[in-house]
């Protein structure tokens, strides 16, 4: 039944192919946009797709987000490779929404437009001292080790103290804490910027604190990435056994969430381990809970610069069944530091045009489709517009849960196909691919095609291959722009 | 429809000339194992509907007919059962991945790392528990893969990880219908 559904579908599309192809337009190259392709480019067989991204290079967090010694992780971009390379999907890097090209004018060259380009700013504490120099987002920093081109002058300082403070205990935190304990001889042969691998050989930093508001029974990390960091040579963990005790609330919460269960055991098996390092290269990773940032201490010496975190230690408090959050106690407490990372969440960035909601930071929708109004429950469309991944979610999950996100999305589009909610645009001819690349050309912005990207990508795994390295990525605009220009 | 099927059967038995590697590799290293039950459902079952659907073999023709010419136990018979219910009856050489027989046989379950234990996506549930018990107990490294499926159940288990051995001959695996589930109970934030 199902089969014979698909193909009157199939059959349908075909039939329009011909005379008015569906032009649509991804923004953003990460996850969330190239599953958004795949699906487009299966369930529509009259789309013709174009995948547009700010940076030269595509996929994004693939490449700039997953940790480099995570290769298995990035195997995922064959699969989005692929998707490129289809014959109705064109991917079309070095445009930037909002300053090559506008919203408005992308709505009018595309039947439909998906925003995919997730959230490339960060949450802020609002506290003092948060401008302090060595007080960087994880944002900043994993942007850094991997190259991506915005973040190549970060320079953190990693030479003048032997502490650094991440704030937030989720994946991001414990990437973030990994590379800076890992010995770099195992860096030294993943797609680590060598920019950042220098920077960490002379790093001074042997102890880590990971720092979160709430308890062992609430730690956002997943169990994978836990037992990695747990694991790492020469390493010992600090965990206060005082505070693994759970209350009956923690128990509830950890009955219903498998997860944080299996993390939770870890970490209680991890606070019962005794430390054999002693070594000169010892390293040391301290799990604080229940403290939170209050402000950030200014060096005396070096002034402007961080010299500790002031954190008020908190209780939790039910606030609904299987929900705690941290209120303050009123005690105080300092960790000196010569570097903090607040891992504390992405944000998105709106672009003129979109309905965004600040709060939450995403683009108000109905399962993807885009809602005209961010407030008051406001049902009417965005005609054509939609959005997937963290600019429609928030910025949570793993590239897998793109893969539903983007399904859930395409099913709205297919289903505002089929009951004509695209009907005042749909009989339009719409230049689509043709009007974009004319209007580029007029503004003389210098697209990067797919093709264009795998020169890069050659190009960086020969420079690669000299280092006993998988690739090397091309980590400034100079350089990438030298690579594509060739 | 059962045009398509011999079709598909007749592209199955071309691959299987080619496949001949697999079938080399030993069974002896598999240990029948009993396991413990979870004590608990927490996550929201999904598809009702295939499951109880259990034994309609479909009558036209099943690959079981064509594994006999072979000599015997080279592959074992699996259905799986996709989204929307339908059913696919395949043969797979004893050693190889149900996401590699998946893939092989154009059975659309994702496998984003390609089978390197990195991502969740080739989630399967076996339909049978019995089956299910015939399996070794999913590694550490498993079940953290599986902490973030979509939609698990007490049989849930990565498809690159069930390697056809034997004693599944007949196994069926389901493939969650991820839209659904994302939709009812999709990943919940964490604060921090």
């Amino acid at each position: 039944m199902a089969i014979f559904q698909a193909r009157t579908r199939l059959f349908r599309s075909f039939s329009t192919l011909s005379s008015k192809p569906l032009r649509v337009c991804v923004v953003g190259s990460g996850p969330a946009g190239f599953y958004t392709a795949e699906k487009m480019l299966k369930a529509h067989q009259n789309s013709e797709i174009d995948i547009i991204d700010r940076l030269p290079v595509p996929f994004g967090l693939v490449r700039s987000g997953v940790a480099p010694d995570h290769p298995e992780t990035k195997i995922v971009i064959n699969q989005f490779s692929r998707v490129a390379k289809h014959e109705r999907c064109s991917f079309f890097g070095n445009v930037t929404l909002g300053s090559s090209i506008s919203l408005a004018e992308l709505r009018e060259l595309y039947h439909v437009v998906v925003l995919a380009y997730g959230a490339e700013s960060d949450r802020s504490l609002g506290i003092p001292g948060e401008n302090l120099k060595g007080v960087h987002s994880a944002r900043e920093f994993v942007w850094w080790y991997n190259g991506h081109p915005d973040c190549q002058n970060l320079d953190p300082d990693l030479k003048n103290s032997n502490t650094a403070v991440i704030l937030g205990q989720g994946n991001v935190a414990l990437d973030v804490a990994r590379i800076l304990l890992r010995p770099t001889t195992e860096l030294a042969t993943t797609d680590i910027a060598s920019r950042a691998l220098a920077a960490l050989e002379e790093s001074s930093i042997r102890k880590v604190y990971l720092v979160g508001r709430r308890g062992p029974a609430q730690a956002a990390c997943t169990a994978k990435e836990l037992r990695e960091v747990l694991g790492i040579h020469n390493l010992d963990i600090h965990i206060l056994e005082a505070d693994l005790l759970l209350t009956p609330a923690d128990e509830e919460e950890l009955k219903s969430s498998r997860i944080q269960k299996r993390v939770y055991e870890l970490l209680s098996k991890a606070a019962n381990t005794r430390h054999a390092h002693t070594g000169l290269d010892q390293r040391e990773l301290h799990f604080v809970f229940f403290r939170k940032p209050d402000c950030f201490l200014e060096s005396e010496c070096r002034t402007g610069h961080v010299s500790g975190v002031h954190f008020e230690k908190t209780i939790l408090k039910g606030i609904s069944p299987g929900k705690q959050i941290a209120t303050g106690t009123g005690q105080f407490e300092d960790i000196k530091c010569g570097m903090v990372l607040k891992s504390i969440g992405y944000k998105s960035v709106p672009v003129d045009g979109l309905p965004f909601d600040h709060q939450k930071g995403v683009v108000p929708n109905n399962k993807g489709r885009v809602l005209r109004d961010a407030k008051g429950g406001s049902t009417l469309l965005e005609e054509g517009l939609y959005v997937c991944g963290w600019l429609k979610r928030g910025p949570t999950g793993i590239i897998a849960t793109n893969l539903y996100c983007a399904e859930e999305t395409v099913f709205s589009i297919s289903e505002d196909l089929e009951k004509g909610v695209l009907a005042s645009s749909l009989p339009l001819q719409k230049p689509g691919r043709e009007g974009l690349l004319k209007l580029l050309y007029d503004r003389n912005i210098r697209i990067v095609s797919f093709g264009d990207w795998e020169k890069i990508d050659s190009e960086e795994r020969r420079l690669g291959s000299l280092r006993n390295k998988p690739r090397e990525k091309l980590s400034t605009w100079e350089e990438l722009q030298k690579a594509f220009m060739e | 429809m059962s045009n398509l099927r011999l079709a598909r059967v007749g592209a199955w038995m071309a691959k299987e000339l080619c496949r001949a590697k697999f079938t080399s590799m030993s069974t002896a290293g598999y240990v029948q194992r009993g396991r413990n039950q979870h004590s608990q459902r927490p996550f929201e079952q999904l598809s009702q509907g295939p499951m109880i659907q259990k034994h309609c073999y479909l009558s036209t023709m099943t690959s079981n007919d064509t594994s006999k010419e072979g000599s015997e136990q080279k592959t074992i018979s699996v259905t799986f059962v996709d989204k929307d219910g339908e059913e696919k009856n395949i043969e797979v050489p004893i050693g190889m991945s149900m996401l590699e027989a998946a893939h092989q046989n154009d059975i659309e379950l994702e496998g984003a790392c390609e089978g390197s234990l990195a991502c969740s996506t080739c989630h399967v549930i076996v339909m049978d528990e019995d089956y299910y018990n015939k399996l070794e107990e999913p590694t550490d490294e498993e079940n953290d893969m599986l902490d973030l499926a979509f939609g698990l159940t007490e049989t849930s288990r990565l498809g690159c990880q069930v390697i056809a051995k034997p004693e599944l001959d007949g196994i069926r695996l389901a493939i969650p219908a991820a839209t659904r589930n994302f939709a009812v109970d999709g990943y919940v934030p964490k604060p921090h």
